[in-house]
């Protein structure tokens, strides 16, 4: 079953001082983690607790937006596949997902550890989960880059002796 | 926290919406009858048949006006979490929830041009109860003669005489909807 979503966001450079940027910094770090790994990191950590649903898994796309710059007129970037869902633990914490790439279950662990990082343990999933995640992300950064800078070539000129 | 607002979709949102749909499509069809439609458990100002009826035609396209007491923080969230469609005044809408008196006037609303007639408003009329008797209705979807209790006669009147122009109602009550286009003729 897939359903459309239509959700235009901008990315802009803006200071990040709102009062959700702590979320907004875990929903980044887990819309962008890997296949499968924060339903693993969850699992190991606890065992799931009870939900419903208040949206089922969909899959949709969504039109990335960008500025050259940061500060130059919006432009359509290209579109991302997403899946989204929402749900509700029986403990009353409502979690969101939004996720890339065409993944159902890891939109389910998403949702779920968004609701525990707004419970009483959010302290535990933030040690156990998201800094796990920040980990692989800051390693996977490094790699790249450690892997661009031995490609770097030198450039150097002789002195000519003119002066 | 906002737990109840977030409630009341669809469970299953593809098969739900046709089924809605289809309950849509076959009152405007044929104006007069009286079809069931349910899915949507929406706050409790609105009834089950007008939730429906938004879950399945509102989307982020789609301005909505939310005449009267309708107009309040658990509608609105609820519409925006489960539709995203942006609320407007009656000038802007695309479709207006509400009771009849709360809706009125019908001049409020825009009733398309004639290049595009389509670019008018639909009204989910919000009724007490919803009977095949009262007025007699004629025109397009109709054999002979139909009959729907309206809330008042005039203004459906001088709707119909604005065609290609002019509003088109879906009328709600419980779980049940009707619906009386722009094309019928009423007397």
């Amino acid at each position: 079953m897939y359903s459309c979503i239509v959700i235009e966001k901008v990315v802009e450079m803006k200071d990040a001082s709102d009062e959700n940027t702590r979320r907004k910094l875990w929903m980044s770090v887990m819309a962008k983690a890997p296949k499968g790994r924060v339903s693993e990191l969850l699992d190991a950590t606890m065992k799931r607790p009870e939900f419903t649903w208040l949206r089922a898994p969909e899959i949709g796309s969504t039109m990335v937006r960008g500025r050259a710059g940061g500060t130059g007129a919006p432009f359509n970037l290209g579109e991302v596949t997403v899946t989204r869902c929402a749900l509700r633990l029986h403990s009353g914490e409502v979690g969101h997902a939004y996720i890339q790439g065409r993944r159902k279950a890891d939109a389910e662990a998403v949702a779920l550890v968004d609701a525990l990082m707004q419970s009483d343990i959010a302290d535990l999933v933030d040690t156990t989960i998201l800094q796990n995640l920040e980990n692989d992300h800051a390693a996977a950064r490094q790699a790249r880059a450690a892997k661009a800078a031995a490609t770097k070539v030198e450039f150097f000129t002789m002195t000519r002796g003119e002066d | 926290m906002q737990t109840d607002k977030l409630s009341g979709g669809f469970d299953h949102p593809a098969i739900q919406s046709a089924h809605a749909f289809r309950s849509v499509m076959e009152a405007m069809a044929r104006p007069g009858t009286v079809q069931d439609i349910h899915g949507a458990e929406p706050p409790t100002l609105l009834s089950s048949a007008a939730g429906s009826v938004l879950l399945t035609l509102c989307d982020a396209d789609t301005p909505v006006h939310l005449a009267g007491e309708l107009d309040c923080e658990d509608v609105r969230a609820w519409l925006a979490f489960h539709t995203g469609a942006p609320i407007v005044g009656p000038a802007h809408c695309m479709f207006a929830v509400g009771t009849w008196v709360t809706l009125t006037p019908l001049s409020l609303y825009p009733i398309g041009t004639p290049e595009y007639p389509d670019r008018s408003s639909t009204l989910i009329v919000e009724c007490s109860d919803l009977e095949q008797d009262g007025v007699r209705l004629k025109g397009p979807g109709i054999q002979s003669i139909a009959s729907l209790s309206l809330p008042e006669v005039d203004p459906f009147q001088a709707n119909h005489s604005l065609f290609p122009l002019g509003l088109d109602f879906i009328f709600t009550s419980g779980s049940r909807i009707a619906a009386l286009p722009r094309s019928t003729e009423i007397f």
